[in-house]
């Protein structure tokens, strides 16, 4: 596939460089709303339509936007986009935003979404730019999707609020609680680390997987992560460690 | 009196029984990125208790007496994130001149946390629940002591947990979300307080 052609983008944020599965970023969200399999793809479809609108924009102003004050600008844009999607919510789509409530605005503070700003949008035309958005999106709808139809079925003994569990089956109701979204995570964590050493045995560049959040901040070596970005933008440019300080 | 005891029930509630990150899930990134040692726990824990208190009283005082007058309750999120991260810039700027020592406690976490999620969620929960501005200071101000409270529980937990024999791909990251799974059970318990 040609690279940075719409392909090559879809391809590379559903499977390649997939939000959740392999950078693990926006775990938040992640954690919090996949309690059932349609608030996971209620939040991934939003969490989309926000990152490829965004995106888009972006690029078309990579041009204007001033290379100092660029994160205060993606995030202005960024905010616009998830207020007019909130209120589209509310009136056309008043259960999910009841059900996903503090969340939705939430999805600003979002890192995948400044992330690829960063990342991809700010360097890349609009229209490569728009379909990484949209492949970053289905990547995490699909992960969120999976992720709560895990935790539907264990937890509930339901799919997509259809009952699909023999009546023999006791549903393990801790796993739509909080505690089960930190074990779902925890094997899901387990899973990469295990493709991970197998892959490392093999000879592969592994360096992708996992080198989002749930890692130490300030030695992580995603680049797109707004806190890092924050760090950068101090006028020493360095990072602080925090082990030197303890010492 | 009475407002006296809602405030209370409010503190109790934001800071054990819907605990910041073991039940609401904001903040996981300095929780899980951030707690490999108690000291650094507990700085990172009171960077947030100072910046979310100041945060949801400076936020509370705009919704009222500027969204809300001019009617432009939906402009909150925009509002809100961009006032949240110039006061973290600000707050880092005073405390560099005028409170030296308060800099050298706080000064490396500020920035980590001017995107943290658990800010501008206490900002919007504010509003959400109608809570007035005192109400909103001290929700506010519990919810970050959670936070404190969680960070250096697991801090504890992982400096014991280091030296541990686990399996290999169990190492690192799972091994401490299945640590926060079984506090989440334990926070679980608080629910009865209330």
């Amino acid at each position: 596939m040609r690279e940075n052609s719409a392909m090559e983008r879809l391809y590379n944020g559903l499977v390649k460089e997939n939000p959740t599965f392999v950078l693990m970023l926006g775990m938040c969200p992640t954690l919090a709303v996949t309690t059932s399999a349609v608030n996971g793809v209620g939040m991934g479809l939003t969490t989309l339509v926000v990152l490829a609108l965004s995106n888009l924009i972006i690029s078309l102003l990579r041009s204007v936007i001033p290379d100092k004050v660029r994160i205060p600008a993606f995030i202005v844009i960024i905010a616009s986009f998830v207020t007019a999607v909130q209120l589209l919510l509310e009136a056309y789509l008043p259960f999910l935003n009841e059900a996903l409530g503090v969340y939705i605005p939430l999805i600003v503070v979002n890192c995948i979404i400044l992330g690829r700003a960063e990342a991809y949008a700010y360097s890349h035309g609009p229209v490569s730019s728009l379909f990484d958005g949209i492949g970053m999106g289905l990547g995490f709808t699909v992960a969120l999707t999976c992720i709560g139809a895990v935790r539907e079925l264990l937890g509930a003994g339901k799919l997509f609020g259809f009952s699909v569990m023999p009546d023999s089956f006791t549903p393990i109701g801790i796993f739509v609680l909080a505690p089960g979204a930190f074990f779902v995570l925890a094997m899901l964590c387990a899973l990469q680390n295990l493709v991970k050493i197998r892959g490392e045995k093999k000879g592969k560049d592994m360096s992708k997987i996992g080198s989002g959040c749930g890692h130490d901040c300030l030695h992580c070596t995603e680049t797109g992560c707004a806190e890092r970005i924050e760090d950068k933008d101090e006028d020493s440019g360095e990072l602080i460690d925090l082990d030197e300080e303890d010492n | 009196m009475e407002s006296v005891k809602n405030l209370l029930i409010i503190l109790i509630s934001s800071s054990l029984v819907s605990n910041v990150v073991l039940s609401q899930f904001l903040g996981l990134c300095p929780f899980l990125g951030v707690s490999k040692k108690m000291n650094t726990a507990a700085g990172m824990g009171s960077a947030i208790i100072f910046v979310i208190t100041l945060s949801s009283a400076i936020t509370g005082v705009i919704y009222k007496f500027l969204l809300v007058r001019f009617h432009m309750e939906y402009l909150q999120t925009i509002v809100f994130i961009l006032v949240i991260a110039a006061l973290v810039q600000f707050v880092e700027m005073f405390l560099k001149r005028y409170m030296k020592s308060l800099y050298q406690a706080l000064g490396v976490y500020l920035p980590l946390i001017t995107t943290n999620c658990a800010v501008l969620g206490v900002a919007l929960t504010n509003v959400q629940k109608e809570y007035g501005i005192l109400a909103g200071i001290v929700n506010g101000f519990a919810t970050a002591l959670g936070f404190m409270i969680a960070i250096v529980i697991l801090a504890g937990l992982r400096e014991k947990m280091a030296y541990n024999e686990v399996p290999e791909a169990f190492k690192g990251m799972p091994h401490v979300l299945l640590t926060a799974g079984l506090m989440a059970i334990a926070f679980c318990g608080f629910s009865g307080l209330l």
